[in-house]
């Protein structure tokens, strides 16, 4: 083996071929090389976490008039996240009396182990890709089930009341918005007859955001609740629940809850642009017999990733918390309706038009979505009126004004590295009136 | 077909790694100084009031419930998605037969008020 030749494969990421030349075809090549790619995956995953939190803290400090960390690591406090670590490597490992202790200790890692795994799918470039499984949605969303007994396993394990209903309300959450997210899945499977992402993202000539809005809005839509995101954070909730189900952990084992929160985020928003944006593909330009080297495609996989996760900080800085029985109602009248009706739609017009030209296949779709689309607008228009007007007629008494929630920032972004005053929601909360 | 899973296999195998490097590390880092108070429960700094594991909401129990129909429903309609353009259009009625059935139980769930938060 040649340093300088091994050095060169890492460029047009043949490694792995050339490690197979190498070494020739024995038994202990293919585990060794899995292992390497394991290795390789997992720890991209928590490296990446470092920058997604700083880059998290400093956008939504930006967006609400803020300055963000600037201290440690000079002007933009790029530092900020690993002093973030080394402090909670400091800590001393408190394990709650009373508390399970099977379930206490287990619940974390297993919430990490299934945010890593999710990554054995996601294809980064055409040949950079763990396994591409056959039933590789399939899996991803069986795998991002089990995060539900995590949270279900450290609120029972705490022994703590908080802790409890942090677990409840979350399972409530995780279990309701997974039928959506599963049933919006199904609408790009539906068109590239295929589970495996690889297949979704080469079946895509445009991404499927042009031709399927309505699934696509529907998928980012829960899996902003899955993940357990600002409007949908109410797992942890920390003005009503003090953090929800992770209240009794603290140092390194309450870090991985966040690190399983960023990593799961940082997997739906790839997960968003493998199905709907083309993953690795160079917008269309496959299609002129452009062949994209890989490191060109790892980029724009990259790209396309990091604009659905700014769309997601967007979505956290603009939203206040939604109530449990609001966030529920959203999902099982409104969502889960919606996607049965777009699922039936579009497996019906797929029927029709599935053979046309893959262009008047996507207007044919895209027509479509656009009227659910409206369709759906027209009746959040009418139910919100109706609302209202129930609303009226139970207390007319009480003064309607500006309900906060308290949305923003989880417990540990409330340290204040910004310095300028908290400009938002310090109005005089008023409660208006609620059925 | 079976060298596919054996990359998930040592995944799984290997993962905890991952999450057991940190928290062992912050093990053997951290000051150990138990306390009886230290270790209490935190609730506020007020003692916690009677047992923790207690009965819960049936609310949440019915949300389960309607989740069970509708996760078994898509375990059903997968691969009927990826198999699409093999099937006759027997199966394609009766699959929007099914999903109509459902959209039908949740309907009648909803009449039934199983959906309201109480």
């Amino acid at each position: 083996m040649n340093p300088i030749e091994l050095l060169k494969t890492l460029v047009d990421f043949s490694t792995f071929d050339y490690l197979r030349g190498v070494w020739g075809p024995q038994p202990w090549v293919e585990p060794l090389l899995d292992v390497i790619g394991i290795f390789a995956v997992s720890t991209f995953c928590l490296l990446i976490v470092i920058f997604l939190i700083w880059l998290e803290r400093k956008v939504i400090a930006r967006m609400q008039d803020r300055i963000g960390p600037n201290r440690v690591g000079g002007k933009y406090g790029l530092l900020q996240t690993v002093a973030d670590v080394l402090k909670l490597l400091s800590k001393e490992a408190v394990t709650p009396s009373g508390a399970d202790w099977w379930a206490y200790n287990i619940a974390p890692f297993l919430i990490v182990m299934t945010a890593l795994l999710m990554w054995a799918v996601m294809p980064f470039t055409s040949q950079m890709v763990g396994v591409d499984l056959n039933i590789g949605l399939f899996y991803v969303l069986s795998i991002s089930s089990v995060s539900v007994v995590c949270l279900l396993l450290a609120g029972w394990g705490s022994n703590n009341k908080y802790a409890l209903l942090g677990a409840f309300r979350s399972v409530a959450q995780l279990v309701s918005y997974e039928v959506p997210m599963v049933l919006s899945l199904l609408v790009p499977i539906i068109l590239a007859r295929s589970m495996s992402v690889n297949s979704i993202v080469e079946a895509q000539n445009i991404g499927y955001i042009f031709v399927i809005p309505m699934s696509a809005i529907i998928f980012f839509l829960s899996a902003s609740a899955e993940t357990g995101r600002t409007p949908f954070d109410l797992l942890e909730a920390e003005s009503e629940l003090v953090a929800g189900f992770h209240i009794e952990y603290g140092g390194m084992k309450f870090g991985m809850f966040f690190l399983a929160e960023f990593i799961g985020t940082l997997f739906m928003s790839s997960l968003f642009a493998a199905t709907y944006m083309g993953g690795y593909r160079f917008l269309t330009a496959e299609l002129f017999g452009y062949q994209t080297p890989q490191l060109l495609q790892l980029l724009i996989f990259f790209i396309k990733t990091f604009i659905v996760y700014f769309v997601f900080i967007w979505f956290r800085a603009t939203f206040p918390r939604i109530r449990i029985d609001q966030m529920l109602n959203f999902n099982w009248k409104y969502l889960v309706p919606l996607t049965l009706v777009m699922v039936l739609v579009v497996a019906l017009l797929d029927q029709v038009v599935g053979d046309a030209h893959w262009l008047v296949r996507a207007a044919a779709h895209l027509a479509s979505n656009i009227l659910i689309g409206a369709g759906a607008l027209v009746w959040a228009r009418r139910s919100a009126a109706q609302r209202h007007i129930m609303v009226d007629a139970n207390a007319t008494a009480v003064v309607p004004g500006p309900v906060f929630t308290g949305g923003g920032g989880h417990g540990h972004d409330d340290h204040g590295h910004g310095h300028a005053p908290d400009t938002h929601g310090h109005a005089p909360a008023t409660v208006a009136a609620h059925d | 077909m079976l060298s596919d899973w054996q990359f998930i296999g040592l995944f799984v195998i290997l993962s905890p790694i991952f999450p057991a490097a940190p928290v062992i590390l912050q093990a053997l880092l951290g000051p150990k100084k138990p306390n009886p108070i230290k270790q209490s429960t935190y609730e506020c700094g007020i003692e916690t009031v009677g047992d923790t594991w207690i009965q819960f909401k049936v609310q949440y129990y019915i949300y389960a419930l309607i989740f069970v129909v509708f996760d078994v429903e898509a375990v059903f309609l997968f691969p009927i998605a990826a198999a699409y353009d093999q099937l006759s259009l027997f199966a394609i009625g009766s699959t929007a037969l099914f999903i109509i059935l459902l959209a039908d139980g949740l309907a009648y769930a909803w009449s039934k008020g199983a959906l309201e938060w109480i």
